[in-house]
């Protein structure tokens, strides 16, 4: 518990400038012929990105292409069957943009019409410029880590948890990493693996990762959670 | 006196203020000038009285200049912005002569020497032919160009293409352009008069100012007199939810000096509202800042029911307060209000009206989404969110 890291953490959080690519969809059919043109930063942005997007409150799905498809053009069964696509099952971004077209293909396969926007919005594709910024908050210890992620802005979580991923922390992340290797607990390090990362907001996240935290620094505290 | 970065600390997300330190530092010294034409009244005036002290707190140097032009001119504005909102106006060849003469004029006084140069809306966007090419331009639309009138777009788009950049407040707001495109939300400034805390008896005194008895739930419609917003619509609702909860309606807005249509609106609205004691139609002097405030505060429902909106920024305020809002599917108020989590957006008097009954009989789903709605405008549309979309424009464009 009062172990020293050799290497401390060191939280960075970032910004993002909202670019509009000027490519829109308006119906199932134009969304699945524009996923195959766009910049692949734009499947990042809508799939990747959201999370940034969602601090306190999550969507009703955990990507814009299932929300849009959900909530815009009404078409439940084809936002369930994109809300459930996990990016980080994934090892490339092109590999993440083919299952999002074959499973709208799939999917208009099985229908006699296209599904359209009606009294909807159409979904416009953007794209992120990102700025990382070091908040300059460090910690060597499990204490010092759970006191930064309790008060760090909410884009550094963003940033530690799901960006890393595709930065190459794997499907770990940047916490689980060093507080495995550096911490050395890899106990505490499974069950910050265990947390599904798709039925969380930013803050909720926040509050799950201090709580796991907690039930190691604070002697008889339980995790009421069941993701560990 | 106006509050100071240190002052947001209580109001923004943590960590907020300390990244808005860090975020500075890659522009620290930069020099950034805001352009615009006018510098009292309206959105822009209001937001940039706040956000230039606030980034030269934040080591930019931040200026703001106004260009002068006669009434000729403002006319011939107030004509663009129409048509580029769609709405049909005669312009006549010397209305665009006018238009340039007076930018050309302007670029004549002004110093560009800046490393950004943020040019505000269509009035002086055509500076960028006369001014020099040192720092970076861009064109910042605070309008909805979406269905413009073409004449009047093709002519304002000359200029447009020649800036580095152009910032809109919603995607479903811009046009195809060869330049890159970014969206940045309006923000509201939480410590404002607009927005800052008031007390229960600072509220009741306004109340009673404004003639308006605090026995029964209260719906609030904040807005201008204009058919886009729907003020017949919301008192039909109202007249639905009355068959089963008491309640009052208040309709408080202004009449803008150049909207004759907003005289004829009130007319209607005073009419359909007849002599029921329980609807307060309240006409409202520009800078009832306080007013609004108390008014929102003391709502149960605050409803923004447009057809067509800009962003709707009275939706963030009242979100703001602590209330549930109910809005048209319009605009800016389908990214303000997240749909049954923060409020709800309807597309007819009767969604309307079962949403209010809904929130009326179900008091504690309206205080959940009330402190949600709350907690979603604090992280998204914030001064202090603003802030930051301005210093990662200003360091993403000094990198290219």
């Amino acid at each position: 518990m009062h172990r020293v890291a050799k290497t401390p953490f060191e939280f960075v959080g970032c910004t993002e400038l909202r670019e509009i690519l000027g490519s829109k969809a308006e119906d199932e059919l134009q969304l699945m012929d524009l996923l195959e043109e766009v910049p692949i930063e734009s499947i990042y942005h809508h799939t990747h990105q959201y999370f940034l997007r969602h601090q306190y409150l999550m969507g009703p799905y955990p990507n814009d292409f299932a929300t849009w498809a959900a909530t815009q053009v009404r078409d439940r069964v084809l936002g369930e069957r994109l809300g459930v696509i996990d990016p980080y099952d994934f090892d490339t971004l092109e590999d993440l943009r083919e299952a999002l077209i074959a499973v709208i293909d799939d999917h208009l396969s099985r229908l006699l019409g296209v599904p359209r926007v009606e009294d909807g919005k159409p979904f416009y594709f953007m794209q992120s410029r990102r700025v990382e910024v070091p908040t300059g908050m460090v910690a060597r210890t499990l204490q010092e880590f759970r006191d930064g992620l309790a008060k760090v802005d909410a884009s550094a979580i963003y940033y530690h948890f799901y960006a890393a991923r595709v930065r190459g922390n794997g499907r770990a992340g940047d916490f689980v990493v060093w507080v495995d290797r550096e911490l050395q607990m890899p106990e505490l390090a499974q069950q910050l693996r265990t947390i599904d990362p798709y039925t969380f907001s930013l803050e909720q996240l926040r509050d799950r990762l201090v709580e796991i935290c907690d039930t190691v620094l604070i002697p008889g505290r339980q995790s009421d959670a069941g993701s560990s | 006196m106006l509050a100071r970065l240190e002052d947001y600390r209580e109001v923004a997300p943590p960590g907020t203020v300390d990244l808005l330190y860090r975020l500075s530092e890659k522009v620290k010294g930069r020099s950034l000038l805001n352009i615009n034409s006018t510098r009292f009244g309206g959105g822009v005036a209001e937001i940039l009285t706040r956000l230039v002290p606030l980034l030269n707190e934040l080591g930019v140097k931040a200026t703001w200049e106004v260009i002068q032009g006669s009434d000729e001119f403002f006319a011939v504005t107030k004509s663009f912005h129409n048509a580029l909102q769609g709405r049909e106006q005669e312009i006549s060849e010397r209305m665009y002569q006018a238009y340039v003469e007076v930018n050309r004029e302007n670029a004549k006084h002004l110093l560009f020497e800046a490393d950004m140069i943020l040019v505000h809306d269509p009035q002086p966007a055509a500076l960028i032919e006369y001014g020099p090419r040192v720092g970076k331009w861009v064109w910042r639309c605070h309008l909805d160009i979406s269905q413009p009138m073409r004449r009047v777009w093709r002519f304002l788009r000359n200029y447009v293409v020649k800036y580095d950049a152009a910032i809109f407040s919603l995607p479903t707001f811009a046009q195809k352009l060869p330049i890159p495109q970014f969206v940045m939300y309006p923000s509201i400034d939480p410590l404002s008069d607009k927005n800052r805390e008031l007390g229960r008896r600072e509220v009741n005194k306004i109340l009673d100012r404004l003639g308006i008895p605090r026995d029964k739930p209260t719906l609030l419609q904040v807005s201008r007199f204009d058919q886009f917003k729907d003020p017949v619509g919301v008192i039909k609702a109202y007249r639905i939810v009355k068959k089963h909860n008491d309640c009052r309606l208040i309709l408080a807005g202004g009449l803008a000096d150049d909207d004759p249509e907003g005289k004829a609106v009130l007319d209607e609205v005073k009419e359909s509202a007849g002599q029921d004691p329980d609807i307060h139609v309240l006409e409202l002097p520009p800078n009832s800042n306080i007013e609004i405030n108390a008014l929102q505060r003391a709502a149960t429902i605050v409803i923004q029911k447009s057809t067509k909106e800009g962003f709707g920024l009275t939706v963030s305020e009242a979100m703001w307060k602590g209330k549930p809002v109910i809005g048209g599917d319009a605009g800016g108020i389908t990214v303000q209000i997240l749909y049954y989590l923060t409020g709800y957006t309807v597309s007819s008097v009767e969604g309307a009206a079962f949403r209010i009954r809904y929130l009326l009989n179900n008091p504690q789903v309206a205080r959940k989404m009330g402190a949600d709605a709350k907690e979603h405008v604090r992280r998204n549309f914030l001064i202090t969110r603003h802030l930051t979309d301005y210093l990662t424009l200003m360091s993403v464009l000094a990198e290219r």
